[in-house]
C-alpha cells in the first residue's frame, strides 16, 4: 500500500506547494498593468500594421496612455475618424480626426504601352530588381510589377495588374504600407475625396520618356493651362496636382494629350442589402 | 578544473543536444528563421536549464531517491520546471522588467522543451554530483545556443537565395540542419582525445 501512497502524497504535496508560491507570488509581486492602454488597445484595429509610427497597436496604445496630451489620438490611418473619436472619448481629448488617405500608383506604364530591356531572370521582388541596374523596364522610374506593395498590404487592396500596380480603393485603408515598401517610390498617398492624380513619375526629359513609354508626362502643360483652380503643376518633367485645389473637374485629363491624367469614376455608394 | 573544461566541452561539443542527441528540435526549427529571436530563446534555454538543473537534483536526491520512488523523476520534474519558470518569470517581470521584456515570450515556450526536461534526467543519469550537474546543464545550453547561431545564419543564407521552388520552407531547412548535424557528429571522440582519456 505505501508503494502507492508515497509517490501521491509527493507528487501532491509538489503540486500544492509550488501552486501556493506561485499564487503568492502573483499576489505579492504583481505588476500594475495600466488599464487605459489596454482600454486604447482594444478600440484600435489590431491589424499592426506601423502607420501611426509606432511599432503596432500595443506599442501605440502605451504611448497614448502614457503621454495623452503629447501623443496625438488621430494617428491611426486605417481606423479613421472612428478610432480617433473613440480614443478621444476614453482620453478625454478633442480628436479631430485628419481626412482619409488612399494610395495611389504613380505609373501607367503597362506593359503593352512601355518597353523592357533585359530580360530578368532572378529573384522576383522589386527591392533586388532595383538593384540590377535599376530593373528591366526601359523607363526607371516605372513600376516594376513584382508586387512587393502587394505582398505588405494587409488588406487586400493593390493587385499587379498588366505590369503594374494598381489601388482598389473600396479596401485601401491609407496605412502606406505599400507606399513605404515600393522602391521606386512612386506610390503617393492622397486624399480619398481627390480622384484626379497623374500615373506617371517619370524626371527623364520628354524625349526620352517618349522614347520607353506610349503615355508618359511629357512635361507640355496644356494641363496646366486647362486647369481653372491653379491645381495642377509640371515641376522636374512630370505634372503633379495639388490636392487641396483640385476639385476633381476633369479638365486636365481632356487637355492632356497623352492621357496619363487619371480620372477615377465617382463610386457608388455602398448599398445596403 | 580540468574536469570542469571537460564536462562544459563535451555538452558543447561532442554531445550537443540539438546536433547529437535530437533534443530541442522543435524551438531549433522554428525560432533559427532570424538571429536576433534565436538569440532570444537561447539566452532564454540557457538560463532555463541551468535553474532548473539547480532545482530537479536536489529534489531527487533528497526527496525522491530516499523515499524509493525515482521513477516518477519524469512527472515530478515537469511540474517543478513548470512551476520554476512560472515563478521566475513573475519575478523578473517586477524587478527585472528589461530582461523580463528581452526573452519575453521565449520563457514560457520552454517551460517543458524536451531539451530542459532531457538535462535535468541526463544529470541524474550521469551520476553527476551538484555542481557538475550545473556545468553540465550550462554546457548544453551553450551548447544550443552555439546550434541555433550557426543554424540562423544558414538560413538567412539559404532564405536569400533563388533555389527550386519543390525545397521551399521546411525541406530546405530540414536537409541544413542534418548537414549542419553531420558536421557535429565529427566532434565524437574528440573531448576524449584531448583529454586523454
Amino acid at each position: 500500500m505505501s508503494a502507492f501512497i508515497t509517490p501521491v502524497v509527493l507528487v501532491v504535496g509538489i503540486g500544492l506547494i509550488s501552486g501556493i508560491i506561485l499564487t503568492l507570488a502573483a499576489k505579492f509581486m504583481a505588476v500594475p498593468v495600466d488599464e487605459t492602454a489596454s482600454i486604447i488597445r482594444d478600440a484600435l484595429p489590431g491589424a499592426n500594421c506601423g502607420a501611426c509610427g509606432y511599432a503596432g497597436c500595443d506599442d501605440y496604445a502605451a504611448a497614448l496612455a502614457g503621454d495623452p496630451e503629447g501623443v496625438s489620438p488621430t494617428l491611426c490611418i486605417p481606423g479613421g475618424a472612428t478610432v480617433a473619436q473613440a480614443i478621444g472619448d476614453i482620453l478625454g481629448v478633442d480628436a479631430e480626426a485628419d481626412a482619409p488617405i488612399v494610395a495611389a500608383v504613380m505609373c501607367d506604364g503597362r506593359s503593352h504601352l512601355t518597353r523592357q530591356d533585359m530580360d530578368y531572370q532572378g529573384y522576383k521582388t522589386c527591392a533586388s530588381v532595383k538593384q540590377f541596374f535599376g530593373g528591366p523596364n526601359s523607363c526607371k522610374h516605372a513600376c516594376i510589377g513584382f508586387g512587393d506593395c502587394v505582398d505588405a498590404c494587409q488588406y487586400d487592396a493593390i493587385h499587379i495588374c498588366d505590369g503594374i500596380a494598381l489601388v482598389d480603393r473600396d479596401n485601401c485603408t491609407g496605412c502606406t504600407m505599400c507606399s513605404k515598401a515600393c522602391p521606386q517610390n512612386i506610390i503617393d498617398m492622397i486624399p480619398a475625396t481627390n480622384r484626379v492624380f497623374v500615373a506617371c513619375s517619370s524626371k527623364d526629359p520628354a524625349r526620352q520618356t517618349r522614347d520607353v513609354c506610349e503615355v508618359g508626362c511629357i512635361a507640355c502643360r496644356l494641363c496646366e493651362k486647362a486647369c481653372k483652380f491653379d491645381a495642377i503643376h509640371v515641376n522636374d518633367n512630370v505634372a503633379k496636382i495639388d490636392p487641396e485645389k483640385c476639385t476633381n473637374c476633369g479638365m486636365c485629363v481632356k487637355a492632356c494629350p497623352r492621357d496619363i491624367i487619371t480620372l477615377i469614376p465617382k463610386q457608388k455608394k455602398a448599398q445596403t442589402a | 578544473m580540468r574536469e570542469a573544461t571537460m564536462i562544459i566541452m563535451a555538452a558543447v561539443l561532442g554531445n550537443n543536444f540539438v546536433l547529437v542527441k535530437f533534443l530541442g528540435i522543435c524551438p531549433f526549427l522554428g525560432v533559427s528563421k532570424k538571429l536576433d529571436s534565436a538569440m532570444g530563446m537561447s539566452i532564454a534555454v540557457v538560463f532555463v536549464m541551468v535553474m532548473s538543473t539547480a532545482a530537479t537534483w536536489p529534489i531527487q536526491n533528497l526527496l525522491l531517491e530516499p523515499n524509493g520512488i525515482g521513477y516518477m523523476q519524469t512527472i515530478v520534474f515537469i511540474l517543478v520546471i513548470a512551476a520554476l519558470v512560472q515563478l521566475v518569470e513573475i519575478a523578473m517581470k517586477k524587478f527585472v522588467p528589461a530582461l523580463h521584456r528581452g526573452l519575453g515570450v521565449y520563457l514560457p515556450l520552454i517551460t517543458t522543451n524536451c531539451a530542459v526536461l532531457g538535462v535535468c534526467v541526463l544529470n541524474i543519469d550521469e551520476g553527476y554530483g551538484f555542481a557538475q550537474s550545473l556545468l553540465n546543464s550550462f554546457g548544453a545550453g551553450v551548447g544550443f545556443l552555439i546550434a541555433m547561431f550557426l543554424f540562423a545564419g544558414v538560413r538567412g543564407r539559404i532564405e536569400s537565395n533563388d533555389y527550386p521552388e519543390s525545397f521551399k520552407g521546411i525541406a530546405s531547412t530540414l536537409i541544413a540542419a542534418s548537414i549542419l548535424s553531420l558536421s557535429f557528429m565529427g566532434f565524437a571522440g574528440m573531448i576524449d582525445g584531448i583529454f586523454g582519456m
